[in-house]
């Protein structure tokens, strides 16, 4: 014990000395440097492969040109590799965090495994997705206005579980009071859009990516008819046409189409924080709180250039570059609106959960 | 057509490409030898490298690295009997015998030239089905996805060993640890004995490592010698080669199963080797020496683990969804190039999919000739004293371990299922079921139930579940024909003198059956029908077999302990699970790097009396073998008390 305390002393007093000499307050400078951006999921998933492609450009950008190593702490559907950021992570700007939806999701949920706290992170980067709904057109259903024909029939759904990223569709069905059932159990959504090729599954979303490169030869050949995109935030978080898809109506301008009314109540006010949570702020990059601004705004510089250089729309590809990334005020903006739920509306969403698809949460 | 598939070629045997390819082969290689580190470890070293590389290099390196850690696998399995990764499991039990026998040499030359038939037929398979695929593998939905893994379950009838019951038992344990964690349907935590780290379901690298490798070092460790006794190789390489022509129907028909589960997303390809292994013992005739060292166990599940790989690329390349774990990770890399699998760039860039194609039976080949030319002097490590050997081993199965999640669960897990299979193997409980059971346990759950959803009871006359059905019935049927081998090793039931032993393990597994019940119970209904429905006939096994250990006559076919015949002077295994704990405790005060440097020197002083000077060398190239696998797969060991007390610099954090 007294070594402890004694240890204690001498970093208090190495700091007092760091606050008493001149000049650490200039602009950071990271030569030498090696910064570990912690990844919570296993290598080689959608979240490693943004990590590892924005790594080296980040890099280049920081001043003093660091390393930027990806560390990949998987397990517990990316909650563990969070738990363990927000316990040890110091605030010097060589440790930074990203996560995504299904870190999101169980907060949001209050999930018992969940130790990390979204107030104690400060974002400064979110990079948007997007996703479409579609349907087969042996419903009768040409469009997002005749979405009242499918009330009413039965329609299976190839789901990876209730609570992870297929929360937004599941509720988006509930809303729209269609009669979806999920089947569970689905290892990716690739396997979902196979369930609804084979005529298994007649309804079924993929995000814009997978949209672009495999749905749409399926809509051209009329085997699938889209409904609409989930739509994304502009820069006063409110909700817009997703511009990857001009010519779809986002989930409200579509069931506005379908029943002449604006969809309200707290499933809509749950749906839309968890569709910002999951797809519009689906990837965000933190700092540690505590951070010194110095080193938040060198951050920001530097991202802000990777995303404004002339070819990043070409070097991102369209698994990325789809869409504007909110770089340092715009992504604090997004995040917050998608982390403060009502809390009517969170325990209506805990609720549903729970009675529909018998979801309990820690136990 | 074909000047496309020339050109990508020629391309690949250009300037820089070809280097490339060689270095994802000799990563490769070395991840392969490495016990339980497998191609998703060997993908996320070269994984950072390939931002920025020019696609036709990238590819090479890639799939040249996916390509040979299957052959590279079979160093340690044929070897040292300890799996060199999740895909290498099946030829341990022949290949292990054989190296015993002094056909170290042939062994491997029959799994190397296997390995690349089947990788080449793998990338044969791949370059005909990646452009007609579609509608065979949109053909597969889960109901026939589930009656494949019930022609998988089918094959323990012909692994069980002498006692069927047990091995339907073993089976039954199998597919209880396969339910452990979220529950398929409906994400509900089952039998995580309250544990977080549980609730992801067990690793499939630590139960192999824990339920071959445990045991087996243990049990060289009791003998105290090295692993061969003679210094050659034994001659043998030609024989090999003869092996593998003369069974050239076998190593066809199993490139072609290698194939198949490949090609369907979501079995994973740590079920081929099982599956090709049972194929062949249920269709010999002569079935008596497999689990001896009967050569056509090692061709079987060696050319099925290569080809799993071209076939895994077809549903990875068409529609974007890996086949299996390795494939998972090439597909992020190739995201990361710029490339857009799916049926676009079937139709638009041939040229990279012929890139693939001849990268996978290039590396093939190099792969299988670089093997040969290195398996002597990787085989001089069996005739080096074990107590040497053990401390290396031990360290890298803990580390592969560890890297499957980065948890100190890991870690446990990895001593529990150790000591699970200690004891199966001393009282004759076959563990090739168990690790059936295990692998084929979510998938038969998740597809049953999803079948059910989609097609109510319906599904049962699809034409596919019918053909796979008759399959089913017809390999039993000839595998019942001719009997059934005896995999069991060692140790006579006539001979058994203490019986509470074994009936204090069969106790243990009636209790982790009650528990089943007892867990399930507090489910839901999707939840709890398949534990619950397993946990109950498994019991009633359970007790079947305690009843006849305890009442029944002594010599039977359930009577089993090899400690009855050992002798005397040899040190009870408990005294190496004392070893093992106490590792694992002083890794759990000063973190996993001390604690195993502590480990190091007591070991060799101990058991290896190894003088001091060498004992330091030792020890010192251990640590520094970790701290450079620290580094490069970004990595912090397990931490102890030390850790949580003080902020120690990399790499003892």
């Amino acid at each position: 014990m007294t070594v402890v305390s004694r240890r204690k002393a001498l970093c208090a007093a190495v700091a007092l000395i760091g606050l008493a000499l001149p000049g650490t307050a200039a602009a950071a400078d990271f030569s030498g440097k090696t910064i570990e951006f912690t990844i919570p999921f296993t290598t080689g998933g959608g979240s490693d492969v943004w990590a590892r492609f924005f790594a080296p450009l980040i890099a280049a950008e920081l001043p003093g040109k660091p390393t930027i190593v990806v560390k990949n702490v998987g397990g517990g559907g990316s909650i563990t590799g969070t738990n363990q950021f927000a316990a040890r992570a110091k605030p010097d700007g060589l440790a930074i965090l990203g996560t995504s939806a299904s870190t999101q999701f169980p907060f949001m949920l209050d999930d018992p495994r969940v130790r990390y706290d979204y107030k104690n992170l400060i974002p400064i980067m979110l990079s948007p997705t997007g996703g479409v709904v579609y349907i087969n057109p042996s419903l009768g259903v040409q469009g997002a206005k005749d979405i009242g024909k499918a009330k009413g029939k039965e329609m299976k759904y190839g789901s990876q579980g209730p609570t992870s990223l297929d929360l937004v569709p599941l509720l988006a069905f509930e809303i729209l009071e269609l009669d979806v059932k999920p089947v569970f159990g689905m290892p990716g959504r690739g396997e979902g859009r196979l369930a609804f090729e084979r005529g298994e599954a007649l309804i079924d979303y993929q995000t814009s990516s997978a949209y672009l490169r495999n749905v749409v030869p399926l809509v051209k050949a009329n085997k699938a008819v889209p409904l609409f995109s989930w739509g994304t935030t502009n820069d006063k978080g409110e909700m817009v046409r997703d511009p990857t898809f001009p010519d779809l109506p986002h989930f409200e301008e579509a069931y506005v189409m379908a029943y002449g009314k604006k969809p309200s109540g707290p499933a809509y006010e749950a749906f839309k924080s968890f569709v910002i949570a999951g797809y519009a702020a689906q990837k965000p990059l933190f700092l540690p709180k505590g951070t010194s601004k110095d080193i938040i705004d060198t951050y920001v510089a530097a991202i802000d250039r990777v995303v404004k250089k002339p070819d990043f729309k070409d070097k991102a590809g369209d698994e990325i570059g789809e869409y504007t990334q909110h770089v340092g005020a715009a992504a604090e903006r997004t995040f917050n609106v998608a982390l403060n739920i009502e809390p009517s509306a969170k325990e209506w969403v805990k609720n549903w959960l729970k009675t529909k698809y018998n979801v309990k949460l820690g136990e | 057509m074909i000047d496309i598939i020339l050109s990508a070629l020629v391309n690949l045997l250009t300037g820089w490409h070809l280097f490339y390819m060689m270095v994802g082969v000799f990563v490769g290689l070395i991840i392969g030898i490495l016990p339980g580190l497998g191609s998703i470890a060997g993908m996320s070293i070269l994984l950072p490298f390939v931002y920025g590389m020019d696609p036709v290099s990238a590819l090479g390196m890639l799939i040249g690295l996916l390509a040979v850690v299957p052959t590279g696998d079979t160093f340690t399995s044929i070897l040292m009997g300890i799996p060199g990764g999740a895909a290498s499991q099946a030829t341990i039990l022949d290949g292990f015998p054989m190296a015993k026998r002094g056909e170290a040499a042939r062994a491997l030359s029959a799994a190397f030239f296997s390995s690349m038939v089947g990788g080449i037929v793998g990338a044969l398979v791949l370059s005909v089905f990646v452009v007609i695929a579609r509608p065979v593998i949109l053909a597969f939905s889960s109901a026939e996805l589930f009656m494949l893994t019930v022609l998988g379950l089918s094959m323990v009838g012909v692994l069980a060993g002498s006692s069927l019951l047990k091995g339907l038992l073993s089976c039954g344990i199998g597919l209880l640890l396969g339910c452990v964690g979220a529950a398929p349907a409906t994400s509900e935590w089952r039998l995580v004995l309250g544990t977080e780290y549980l609730i992801d379901g067990i690793p499939i690298v630590v139960m192999a490592l824990g339920i071959f490798a445990i045991p087996e070092i243990v049990d060289l460790l009791r003998h105290n010698t090295a692993i061969s006794t003679t210094s050659r190789l034994g001659s043998g390489w030609i024989q090999g080669i003869k092996d593998t022509i003369k069974h050239w129907g076998l190593v066809l028909r199993c490139s072609a199963i290698g194939c198949v589960i490949g090609a369907m997303p979501g079995l994973g390809g740590s079920v081929a080797d099982w599956l090709a292994y049972g194929h062949v013992v249920q269709i010999a005739k002569d079935k008596e020496n497999f689990g001896k060292g009967d050569v056509r166990g090692v061709l079987a599940p060696e050319s099925a683990n290569n080809s799993v790989q071209g076939g895994a690329l077809i549903p990875t390349i068409l529609f974007g969804i890996p086949g299996s774990g390795s494939t998972a990770i090439f597909l992020g890399g190739m995201i990361l190039l710029g490339m857009q699998p799916g049926i676009t760039m079937v139709e638009q860039r041939l040229d990279l999919v012929y890139t693939i194609i001849w990268s996978l039976a290039i590396a093939n080949v190099l792969g299988a000739g670089l093997c040969i030319v290195i398996s002597p002097f990787v085989a001089r490590l069996t005739t080096l004293p074990y107590a040497y050997i053990a401390p290396f081993m031990l360290m890298i199965i803990f580390f592969a371990a560890y890297q499957a999640t980065t948890d100190w669960g890991d870690i446990l897990t990895l001593l529990g299922i150790g000591v699970l299979g200690i004891y199966m193997r001393r009282f004759g409980w076959p563990r090739p079921p168990l690790l059936i059971g295990f692998v084929l346990a979510k998938g038969a759950e998740t597809y049953l139930y999803q079948a059910i959803q989609f097609h109510e009871w319906s599904w049962l006359w699809r034409p596919g579940v019918l053909i796979i059905a008759a399959f089913t019935i017809l390999s039993v049927w000839i595998g019942a024909r001719y009997g059934r081998p005896g995999i069991d090793e060692g140790g006579e039931s006539g001979k058994v003198r203490k019986i509470w032993p074994q009936t204090l393990f069969g106790l243990f597994v009636a209790i982790a059956f009650a528990y089943g019940i007892q867990d399930s119970l507090k489910q839901s209904y999707l939840a709890q029908i398949f534990p619950l429905g397993l946990s109950l006939s498994a019991l009633g096994g359970a007790l079947v077999v305690l009843a006849m250990v305890l009442w029944g006559p002594r010599v039977s076919r359930v009577v089993f302990d090899t400690e009855s015949d050992s002798p005397a002077d040899m040190l009870p295994i408990e005294h190496y699970l004392l070893w093992l704990a106490g590792l694992i405790g002083v890794s759990a005060v000063t973190g996993f790097l001390i604690g195993l440097g502590i480990f190091f020197l007591a070991f060799l002083h101990v058991k290896a009396q190894a003088p001091p000077l060498r004992n330091l060398v030792l020890t010192a190239s251990a640590m520094a073998f970790l701290v450079a696998m620290s580094y490069v797969f970004v990595l912090d060991f397990p931490g102890g008390l030390l850790q949580s007390y003080f902020d120690l610099p990399w790499p003892l954090r």
